[in-house]
């Protein structure tokens, strides 16, 4: 521990190395630490275009949360504590008793709900910073929109255009946070974990996990930025390839996604050659770009628990058929019960409850794969390797530490 | 409707039974209840305005609808066919479905049993109660606390489920995930 109490975090992440201490998944006191250095800091996904305030939910009167549902329509929130109502901008409107009882003392323009400082809509993706002097979401970004692109943009290459399914899965993972957020920054090496599903097929035209002939003729890509934390792996076609087929089954949709690969040539060139797969937006929102198409939010709940989020993405004008096959795809993959996420939770439970012993924390994890080995040079954003490698888990560790080791404000 | 107490009871007899093929991990044969159309559907739950609440009469002059369950077009916990809860339980036989192995250790409680007339004269709408026990490795438990509603067909003089709604009792899933079946 460093003199002023708090954790040493250069101690605990050791990049030259290529290790990072087990109390990174255990401890409270460093749990505590993140909260206020990183989450109260970074660039935080709040939602998909459903929002155009983003409050802290609770009452400034006694702090009980104003509202309490996952959606509805309302013009005023009221707390059901005292009464105290906050229109939808956030003003307080109403306070009981304000002429008896405060004699209309009570400023009501200086107790509205705390808004966030900093938010921002970016491709209809909702993001929020209580950190007024963070810099810009862009910034935070940097290279890494490219890679975000590749789940928000159109399947035919237009600028944003998706839509959200209806409802969200939530469900609580006892693990720590960061075995997600690294896990989708970076991690290809976790193949054994998903091996059943690639065995029985549950891809779109009924093989494999997913169905990977696009990317037989591509370069796997991980892409990290170390000093912004975010890590993406994609896969670069090296020349045009022609298109293959993976809906089969379906031929509405093989038909949707043939029409849309043509467009997206035409519109985006070269830029076509970029197929999304995974990534991790620094600190916790983690995507699927193209089988399934998904956002996930992995919201700490303490060290040794973490409340996932998860939403799936279409195209906003698919025609509804094309809707419904990737629907029941996205379902039967990720998410609580999907067949490959649901090893996932056994992996991070596990991997967590095992490091949290006296003995066990003495031992770090090992992020060497890949280190000092050189890279090939390709035309993409980031530091980047074409092969499985840790880079990204390293580059998210040392964000990780740069944050940690930030004064507070 | 008055339903008859031997249907009732053979309805019972259907569903415990169905119910111990699960727990004994019996999955071949729980799969062979299912007609080849089945539609096996656990939506997620929302927290929502009440239906009927006086303060969104007054407030939300347009009376949005306020649906507790997701809709067919939303996502869900399970949207399953026939086809798709067959390859779940072939995942379960390949040695690396690590969610499920070592297996949980599950008891399925059926209760509050209704009959009622189906859509068709083979059918019968089902109503039941159903708290699934889990317990893994030492000491993980989870308690899934559902209501069910079953379409039950008679297919040549055996009953098969032809629809599945499975309704949770939670808002947040407080399970890691949903390896085992309902």
């Amino acid at each position: 521990m460093a003199g002023n109490g708090k954790w040493d975090a250069g101690a605990l992440v050791d990049l030259k190395r290529g290790v990072v201490s087990r109390e990174l998944f255990v401890n409270d006191e460093i749990y505590a630490q993140e909260q206020e250095r990183i989450f109260a800091r970074s660039w935080l996904f709040v939602g998909h275009e459903s929002r155009i305030h983003v409050f802290l939910n609770s009452c400034r009167h006694r702090g009980m949360k104003v509202c309490r549902y996952d959606e509805g329509n309302t013009v005023v929130f009221t707390c059901p504590y005292h009464g105290w109502s906050y229109a939808t901008d956030g003003r307080l409107v109403g306070v009981p008793l304000f002429k008896e009882c405060y004699k209309e003392q009570l400023d009501k323009s200086e107790w509205g709900l705390v808004e966030v400082p900093q938010w921002v809509n970016y491709k209809g993706t909702i993001w929020a910073n209580w950190d007024a002097a963070a810099p810009l979401f862009l910034d935070s970004l940097g290279g890494m929109k490219v890679y975000l692109d590749t789940v928000l943009d159109g399947r035919d290459g237009r600028e944003g255009g998706s839509e959200v399914l209806g409802g969200v899965q939530k469900w609580i993972m006892p693990s720590n946070w960061k075995f997600a957020a690294e896990n989708f920054a970076g991690d290809a090496y976790h193949n054994i974990s998903h091996r059943s599903v690639d065995l029985v097929g549950i891809g779109p035209s009924g093989s494999q996990r997913r169905d990977t002939s696009e990317r037989a003729s591509a370069q796997r890509l991980g892409a990290s930025f170390p000093e912004l934390g975010h890590g993406a792996t994609s896969f670069l076609q090296l020349e045009d390839v022609p298109y293959t087929s993976s809906y089969q089954n379906t031929p509405i949709v093989e038909e949707y996604f043939r029409y849309c690969d043509e467009e997206r040539r035409r519109r985006l060139g070269k830029g076509a050659r970029l197929l999304g797969l995974v990534g991790n937006v620094f600190p916790n929102m983690a995507y699927l770009a193209r089988q399934p198409r998904s956002i996930a939010v992995w919201h700490p709940r303490g060290a040794l628990k973490t409340e996932a989020w998860r939403w799936f993405l279409v195209d906003a004008d698919a025609p509804a058929e094309v809707k419904d096959v990737l629907r029941r795809y996205f379902l039967r993959y990720s998410g609580p019960a999907g067949m490959t996420e649901q090893d996932d939770m056994e992996n991070w439970n596990y991997a967590t409850l095992a490091s949290k012993g006296v003995i066990a924390r003495r031992y770090p994890y090992n992020y060497q794969m890949g280190l000092g080995q050189e890279y090939g040079a390709y035309d993409s954003p980031g530091v980047l390797t074409d092969r499985i490698a840790e880079q990204n888990q390293r580059g998210f560790y040392q964000r990780w530490a740069a944050c940690m080791e930030e004064e507070s404000r | 409707m008055t339903v008859r107490t031997e249907l009732l009871s053979e309805i019972e007899q259907f569903l415990y039974r169905e119910a111990r093929l699960l727990d004994e991990r019996r999955f071949e044969a729980w799969l062979a209840l299912f007609t080849d159309d089945v539609r096996y559907w656990m939506p997620v739950r929302m927290t929502r305005y009440p239906r009927r609440s006086k303060a969104i009469a007054v407030l939300d002059p347009d009376r949005h609808v306020e649906e507790e369950l997701g809709k067919a077009s939303d996502l869900a916990i399970f949207d399953e066919t026939k086809e798709t809860l067959c390859r779940r339980v072939a995942r379960l036989d390949t040695g690396m479905a690590w969610a499920e192995d070592p297996p949980s250790r599950t008891r399925h409680i059926v209760s509050n049993v209704e009959v009622e007339p189906g859509e068709t004269e083979a059918e019968l709408r089902i109503y039941s109660n159903f708290v699934v026990y889990r317990n893994r490795g030492e000491s993980e438990q989870d308690f899934y606390v559902e209501g069910r509603q079953d379409t039950l067909r008679n297919v040549d003089g055996a009953w098969k489920i032809a629809r599945r709604t499975i309704v949770l009792d939670q808002n947040v899933l407080l399970a890691k995930n949903v390896s085992i079946f309902f």
